[in-house]
């Protein structure tokens, strides 16, 4: 089933939680709303789900107008942040939920409902605690419940809440795992609200980054990070450094911090954005570059060391006036940084948003050592 | 435990229990649970003892005489019978009421929970004479009802009425909270699973409420049983139709028959006493089910 959202308004008091929101979900993919608290992505879920009534605006299921109808008749599975297990039922009892609700005409026979229940009980690796109460669970085997309660019913659509938002950092990796595996067996419509960038890159099919109740942009997770249409979903998509000053005769720079920006005609403010990937660490300043850093931290966790550096004598806008650069084990083990050292940034690719532009250029400086030779892209 | 207690770094897993001897992160657990024993002595055990102490100057044919008089028994009834009634209507508009308070927003509402706990703060006997002259014959409600031929006033009817009326705070004080506390999404999620309104009731939001509805109504109950004040103005107090027990243990006493009269109460108390040990162990068992462990 596809989902249309169109023009979709909605205000609580004198806060305008989504203004004039129009999104396609397409049918069978995993979308992710993505954005920081506030941005209204929880209230765009409510509203599709039907627990939350938009003031303008009208969503569709498979082209079929569906604004009026109750959630009850959306027929759609609804998982909540905090579960929402019935305390007093069973975990089979629980599942068995939503196929003792519907319609005695729709409704299976009784012996057909237990199977059901142990097919799902199977299905999320629970059949042991089947009698337990929620109580009795751990977090992620209670929101593995909840997920197995809400499909119960095979609804063609599944809405997911911050899913794994209270679970710790291990469980989660192994339930997003588990989710997507699922996701790709029964073939939903699935959209999952997260402000968590990471998992929804990686999770999901298709990214939509919401801010301040407005869509900023919807594309697949590699284009979105490759690509990013504005400032903020730059910021927001992982760890971003910039040099924000002042574009004179081709170079960008503020205080003694220098880049060299080819082929630019701009005069006037600007600011640079480079990932963590797109800036290598010299002892030496390039010839197209100058930003003096001092090393604050080194992390040795994950496939790459993390650097983490202080502009000196120049500031950042980056989070914390810190920049953050990725390099790999073998380059640290050759160079060994530590904490003090200075270290010059050499920026290879990076994005350069000017004056009031929203969409960024992106800048080359490949083969950039001396003599430098650098083109333009786009 | 023993080996965090041997290193001298007590880090508690969870809160320390009676009976522990592992440090305790609370101080003053003696001296708080001393005080509370203490004032649970002198205001309720003592009396209690008292009462115990006129009884046991009774041989047992003596208490049993008294105690089954067939005119007391008949109170035992027609309290008992009043009392259900009274907890039971109030088991149903208690809860309406609290569901109305919590759920819905009206102008007023403020005044109207503030209203529901003033059966306790009014004199029972002014709620008692008011009652009896509600529902006399020439009352405001009286002359209606007996139009349709309903007698309350002076028939247990009244007692019950009378009972209703002092109990009713009870109900609405102990179901408000758990009302309040309930999580909405656990009703989302029931609505989302297609649940109907009343399945969602019956299933998802009673289940929750039922052990605090269950104690109000006891304690509605049990109050009931010992009323005295409301009751008698409006009871009639016709012996064998419209007598209460407390009204026994009042007739007792002015004939200075004060074991007589510790006889007939203990019985009340037991009854109570029973009851409301029963619902506790109960709803522990209930609570401890859902709650984990």
């Amino acid at each position: 089933m596809t989902i249309t959202v169109d023009g979709i308004n909605k205000r609580f008091g004198k806060f305008q939680a989504l203004n004039n929101v129009s999104l396609d979900i397409p049918e069978g993919k995993l979308t992710a709303l993505l954005g920081p608290s506030g941005s209204g992505k929880t209230t765009l879920l409510r509203i599709i789900a039907g627990l939350e009534s938009a003031d303008s605006g009208r969503i569709a299921f498979s082209g079929q107008d569906v604004t009026k109808l109750h959630v009850r008749d959306r027929n759609i599975g609804f998982v909540f942040q905090h579960y929402a297990l019935f305390r007093h039922m069973t975990v089979a009892q629980n599942i068995a939920f939503g196929l003792e609700s519907l319609p005695r005409k729709q409704r299976p026979a009784k012996a057909e409902i237990q199977k059901r229940v142990r097919e799902l009980l199977e299905m999320i690796q629970l059949p042991h605690l089947a009698q337990r109460f929620p109580a009795q669970l751990s977090g992620g085997q209670k929101q593995r419940v909840a997920l197995a309660r809400s499909i119960a019913t095979r609804p063609k659509i599944l809405l997911l809440d911050e899913p794994f938002g209270a679970l710790d950092a291990k469980v989660r990796k192994d339930l997003r795992r588990w989710l997507r595996n699922l996701h790709d067996e029964f073939h939903f419509t699935s959209i999952f609200v997260t402000h968590d960038q990471e998992e929804a890159l990686e999770l999901s099919d298709q990214v939509v980054v919401m801010s301040q109740g407005n869509v900023e942009q919807v594309n697949e997770p590699t284009e979105l990070y490759a690509r990013p249409d504005s400032r903020f979903v730059f910021d927001f998509l992982g760890q971003v450094n910039v040099l924000s000053g002042e574009v004179k005769h081709g170079s960008l720079s503020q205080g003694n911090a220098w880049v060299t920006v080819p082929g630019i005609r701009h005069q006037g403010n600007a600011q640079l954005y480079l990932r963590p990937h797109e800036v290598r660490l010299a002892t030496t300043p390039a010839a197209h570059a100058n930003l003096p850093l001092r090393i604050e931290a080194v992390s040795l966790i994950g496939s790459e060391v993390r650097v983490e550096l202080r502009p000196e004598g120049w500031t950042s806008e980056s989070s914390d006036n810190i920049w953050e650069v990725g390099i790999s084990h073998a380059e640290f083990n050759q160079q060994r940084p530590t904490r003090g050292d200075l270290r010059y940034a050499v920026p290879e690719v990076g994005h350069l948003f000017t004056g009031k532009d929203t969409q960024p250029t992106t800048v080359s400086w490949a083969e950039a050592e001396s003599p430098p030779r650098v083109r333009l892209i786009k | 435990m023993s080996t965090a207690n041997q290193a001298g770094a007590v880090i508690p897993q969870r809160l320390p229990r009676i009976g522990n001897r592992s440090k305790r992160v609370l101080p003053g657990f003696g001296l708080s649970l001393g005080i509370s024993l203490l004032f649970i002595s002198l205001i309720l055990m003592l009396p209690l003892t008292g009462l115990v102490m006129e009884v046991s100057a009774m041989s047992f044919d003596q208490f049993w005489f008294v105690i089954t008089d067939p005119r007391v028994v008949a109170s035992y009834k027609v309290t008992a019978l009043s009392a259900l009634a009274a907890s039971l209507f109030n088991g149903l508009f208690g809860l309406l009421l609290a569901w109305v308070l919590v759920r819905y927003e009206f102008p007023g509402k403020r005044l109207i929970d503030a209203v529901v706990d003033l059966p306790f703060a009014l004199p029972t006997a002014v709620a008692g004479i008011v009652l009896a002259t509600l529902f006399a014959e020439n009352g405001w409600y009286g002359q209606w009802l007996s139009k349709l031929g309903i007698e309350i006033a002076f028939t247990p009817v009244g007692i019950a009425v009378a009972m209703a009326f002092t109990s009713l705070p009870f109900v609405v004080r102990t179901v408000q909270p758990v009302l309040e506390e309930l999580a909405p999404e656990d009703e989302e999620a029931a609505v989302s699973l297609g649940a109907s309104d009343g399945l969602v009731f019956r299933r998802v939001i009673f289940p929750a409420l039922w052990p605090a509805l269950l104690t109000g109504v006891a304690l509605s109950f049990t109050r009931s049983l010992g009323e005295f004040g409301a009751v008698i103005f409006i009871a009639g107090n016709m012996p064998y139709v419209s007598e209460v027990t407390s009204l026994m243990i009042f007739v007792r006493l002015q004939e200075y028959d004060y074991a007589a009269a510790s006889a007939i109460a203990s019985v009340v108390l037991l009854v109570s006493l029973v009851m409301l040990f029963a619902i506790t162990l109960w709803q522990a068992r209930y609570l401890k089910r859902i709650e984990g462990r």
